[in-house]
């Protein structure tokens, strides 16, 4: 059985942490003595640390060696699609040309400018949407961005009224924020038996105040929505637009397109479907495309071609900017290299060898897995076990455990999505850690995980107790 | 044919070869896939797909796979389009040295390729480096909680105001900005407030700056914040922000004060002045000007702490009593409270905030504090030499600057920037008769050049 022993550091006596930058040396300067401004508009004095740089490269070679990333090992997280990010695109974020400032000409740019254009046009190929935007920050930005753009259509066509965004229980709770971001009652929708959209129940949700239903496919359970073309129909025949949440595009990659399924709008995360990396917890991207209808009230500004040159232009009715720039370019382009690398048949492999792994990895494990069939990952129950203590065990085998408690359809939930860059034997490791966990005792999975930089955190305390930052310490 | 040649083509081949087996980044072989679906039961991999036919895509992208070589130098051929000017743009993006040391740290993997820190046991370094960044801007703000990283200025402006409607007592759904704030910032400030069915308004400036007085003349009791940058779009250093203060507080608005970590180390302390709420672009250290990619920097007062948005990293203890690191206070956001969550975002600028505190460590206090008077240095004696040059004004309004100030010129503002691009150099035309000039650390050694060059455009 692997095993992952991670770095601790200790620079103190017998404590293993590393300390605090501020530990280490703290260094007050008087601000005044340093400037010619007038006292008025100058502050006292700064304290941060001091320290040289071989201190400072030590200090953050160690706490990256205090850290995991998908290069230490799997990281299956349900939802979450974290997979390998190839190197190369660094290097193309780190060109010097593509540092340019925000205000710079269009004329001056053009290089930038097509790209940006380029990526715009691959996307709208992939999703079978007319028009895309690369504004949106993130995923949840994506969304709220995108339910902008269907509030502005209704309040264009004169239907105002539609406050309600229908969203069904089990999707991600970005989607519930990101509604009600944007103004909307949320309408929250349960499932049927197995798991997927319940015509019915959607039947009786839709009406006129209806403004957009978001919906994950394949959902969070990891399973296609077979009934999607009704579901567009009864959603479109009440007066509503169909929203596609992108975060389980992977699953999907060249084997269907979310505009031939009946979505107006969609996002891509880009962090996710299209491997660039988002260490720590970003920065992603999260592009949204729509249908012609929908074009004109995309933000502000978009891209391009006309004849040779790439311009900047506003969309008729905009509904303005989500952010205070272009987006997060360098994300953007991290992305337009994946798929360039790629291609057709590349991006089709992706899906394809994300439902072969999600699959074999199912099939190799003992816990119980309610529904199916599943795609790209697959929500398998604990049973009697707490999914979180569970998850902490999973620790000790050197791997990163699956989403936990969530959704709450599965007791106990351990969401999987081994993705496509993960190898069989990797994938075997997985189910033997998974399968071994199940085996052990509630005092082994109640006390995990021992051989890792810390053990068992108290999260209540931290949270009971706030102490965030340095100054919180003192 | 050569040797050399023969090699080639069966390189070609050989990754043509490859390529058309689809993805290079998927490590299976033939006999893997074929025994993985043995232990499934499944004859083929399109068994697995539960799509319904009519909705299958049968079509194709019409985007060729190239080799990573290739790729790499489309892109870099591509973007060498982009015409060689030295900068002196700002207006809330600005460009200063960013040490290798940044990129060195930053881009090790275990930092590049970690997710957000569901699993603290096996996250330390991360949560750590996020604490330490938090403290940071604790430090430089005064202010008593710092979230550890949003997308940009703009959107964290939005969450500011959106936190000041719920922590505000009397009801009111006005925001107070100043007429200085650029207008991409206003945009995304409205569509934050939309759905909270709150307005935005402006107040004018007096002199390039926020006047108390005037400030007064336009806060009502329907207002629930007041927003001042300092220094603002235009680089002028604020002089009447304690005043200011005291106005927004005397209709109980919250203070939110827009600014960044270079200023924030030279220039009054936000909590001296009154401020609940500070917001801005921490990017401006650990990032090159990436396009406007940034990094929202987001602190305000204590007694907020249940209302902030975004994530925040606390200090706990382990099993072994050893001091440990977690995501808190979860229970505020979307994962956990959907739709009565502070703020949607969940994937957020984690990296680049690891970036901007690898960036304020190696500065130290001293440095930090060196670099931002050097801002002021710089901004001064620019705008005195541009001044000796007839037909030019500089800076516009008499007061102490930032980095960036505005020059008039005898001639048509916009004829002046294309000329300026055509010598090499981008400015940013404000209206008729003023450009805006920016100047930092980065573009200093051009900035001789670029006397000569504005001397000669408007001569």
């Amino acid at each position: 059985m692997q095993r992952y022993d991670q770095a601790t550091w200790s620079e103190t006596d017998g404590d293993r942490y590393e300390p605090l930058l501020a530990e280490k040396n703290e260094q007050q300067v008087d601000v005044a003595e340093q400037t010619s401004l007038p006292d008025e508009v100058t502050r006292e004095s700064v304290s941060l640390p001091e320290l040289s740089e071989p201190e400072i490269a030590r200090h953050y070679t160690r706490l990256s060696q205090m850290n995991y990333g998908i290069e230490n090992g799997v990281f299956p997280l349900g939802s979450c699609t974290m997979k390998y990010n190839p190197k190369f695109t660094e290097d193309v974020a780190a060109l010097a040309d593509a540092a340019v400032h925000r205000d710079r000409s269009a004329e001056s740019t053009q290089g930038t400018l097509e790209i940006y254009g380029r990526l715009q046009d691959y996307l709208g190929r992939i999703g079978g949407m007319d028009a895309v935007t690369l504004q949106p920050p993130a995923g949840a930005a994506g969304e709220f961005t995108g339910i902008l753009v269907a509030k502005a259509y209704h309040e264009h066509n004169d239907e105002g009224n539609r406050n309600e965004v229908i969203v069904p229980s089990s999707a991600h709770g970005t989607n519930f924020a990101s509604a009600a971001l944007a103004g909307y009652d949320v309408v929250e929708l349960p499932p049927s038996d197995d798991g997927r959209i319940d015509l019915d129940a959607l039947e009786e949700a839709v009406g006129d105040e209806t403004a957009a239903l978001m919906l994950t496919n394949p959902n969070t359970l990891g399973l296609f929505e077979r009934d999607i073309e009704e579901i567009a129909e009864i959603v479109h025949d009440a007066g509503g637009l169909l929203y596609y949440d992108g975060a389980n595009l992977n699953a999907l990659l060249g084997q269907a397109r979310p505009g031939d399924m009946g979505f107006d709008i969609m996002h891509f995360n880009l962090h996710k479907t299209f491997a660039t990396p988002h260490g720590g917890g970003g920065p992603g991207a999260g592009p949204i495309g729509v249908t012609e209808d929908l074009a004109g009230f995309l933000p502000s500004p978009q891209v391009r071609a006309d004849d040779d040159e790439y311009e900047l232009y506003e969309p008729e009715h905009s509904i303005g900017k989500v952010h205070g720039a272009m987006g997060n370019w360098l994300v953007l382009l991290k992305a337009y290299a994946y798929i360039e690398r790629l291609g057709d048949d590349g991006l089709a492999d992706t899906s394809t060898k994300a439902v072969l792994n999600a699959n074999y990895l199912g099939s190799k494990i003992d816990l119980d897995i309610p529904f199916g069939p599943f795609h790209h990952e697959f929500v398998a129950s604990a049973g009697d076990r707490d999914a979180a203590d569970f998850a902490k065990r999973m620790l000790d085998y050197g791997v990163h455990p699956p989403t936990t408690k969530w959704p709450d359809i599965v007791s106990e939930a351990l969401m999987t999505e081994p993705t496509e860059t993960e190898s069989r034997k990797t994938l075997d490791q997985l189910a033997a850690a998974l399968n071994a966990v199940a085996e052990e005792d509630e005092t082994t999975l109640s006390t995990a995980p021992s051989s890792t930089s810390a053990r068992r955190i108290d999260q209540t305390s931290a949270a009971r107790s706030p102490r965030l930052s340095w100054h919180a310490l003192e | 044919m050569t040797q050399q040649t023969q090699m080639t083509q069966n390189s070609q081949n050989a990754s043509s070869e490859r390529r058309s087996e689809g993805n290079p980044f998927t490590p299976h072989t033939e006999a893997d896939v074929e025994a993985m679906l043995d232990a499934i039961g499944a004859e083929s991999v399109e068994e697995l797909f539960d799509i319904p036919p009519s909705v299958q895509f049968e079509g194709s992208f019409g985007i060729e796979s190239a080799s990573e070589q290739t790729v790499v130098q489309d892109i870099s051929a591509t973007l060498a389009q982009n015409e060689q000017l030295t900068e002196f743009l700002g207006r809330g993006q600005y460009d200063h040295y960013v040490p290798s040391l940044v990129d060195n740290l930053s881009l090790r993997s275990e930092f590049l390729t970690s997710y957000t820190q569901y699993q603290p046991e096996i996250a330390q370094g991360f949560l750590q480096a996020l604490f330490e960044y938090q403290s940071m801007l604790v430090e430089l703000t005064g202010l008593g909680v710092a979230n550890c990283s949003m997308y940009d200025a703009a959107t964290a402006l939005g969450e500011a105001a959106l936190l000041a409607d719920r922590v505000r007592e009397t009801s009111g759904s006005q925001v107070l900005v100043s007429d200085l704030v650029r207008e991409e910032r206003l945009s995304v400030l409205e569509n934050y407030l939309a759905g909270a069915d709150m307005t935005v308004e402006t107040y004018p400036t007096v002199n390039g700056a926020t006047d108390a007085a005037t400030l007064a003349e336009h806060v009502t009791d329907e207002t629930v914040m007041v927003y001042v940058e300092n220094p603002t779009a235009i680089g002028s250093i604020q002089e009447e922000l304690s005043a200011a203060g005291d106005v927004a507080d005397e209709h109980d608005a919250a203070f939110c004060l827009g600014s960044d970590p270079v200023a924030l180390a030279l220039l009054e302390e936000p909590a001296a002045v009154g401020a609940d709420i500070v917001v801005g672009d921490a990017s401006v250290l650990g990032l090159s000007p990436a396009y406007g990619m940034g990094l929202g920097l987001f602190a305000c007062r204590e007694d907020y702490l249940r209302q902030v948005p975004g994530r925040l990293v606390g200090v706990s203890e382990d099993a072994s009593d050893n001091r440990a690191y977690t995501l808190t206070l979860q229970t505020r956001e979307q994962h956990i409270r959907r739709e009565r969550a502070t703020s949607n975002i969940c994937t957020n600028q984690a990296w680049v905030a690891l970036r901007t505190a690898i960036h304020i460590a190696w500065l130290g206090a001293t440095g930090l504090v060196d670099l931002a008077a050097e801002c002021v240095e710089l901004s001064r004696d620019l705008a005195a030499d541009l001044d000796e040059i007839d037909g030019v004004t500089a800076p516009v309004y008499d007061r102490h600057h930032f980095r960036e100030f505005l020059a008039e010129t005898r001639q048509d503002a916009e004829q002046v920037a294309a000329d300026l691009e055509s010598a090499g150099f981008a400015v940013h035309a404000v209206d008729d008769h003023r450009i805006q000039v920016c100047i930092t650390d980065a573009n200093r050694p051009e900035r001789d050049e670029f006397v000569a060059a504005v001397e000669e455009v408007v001569a």
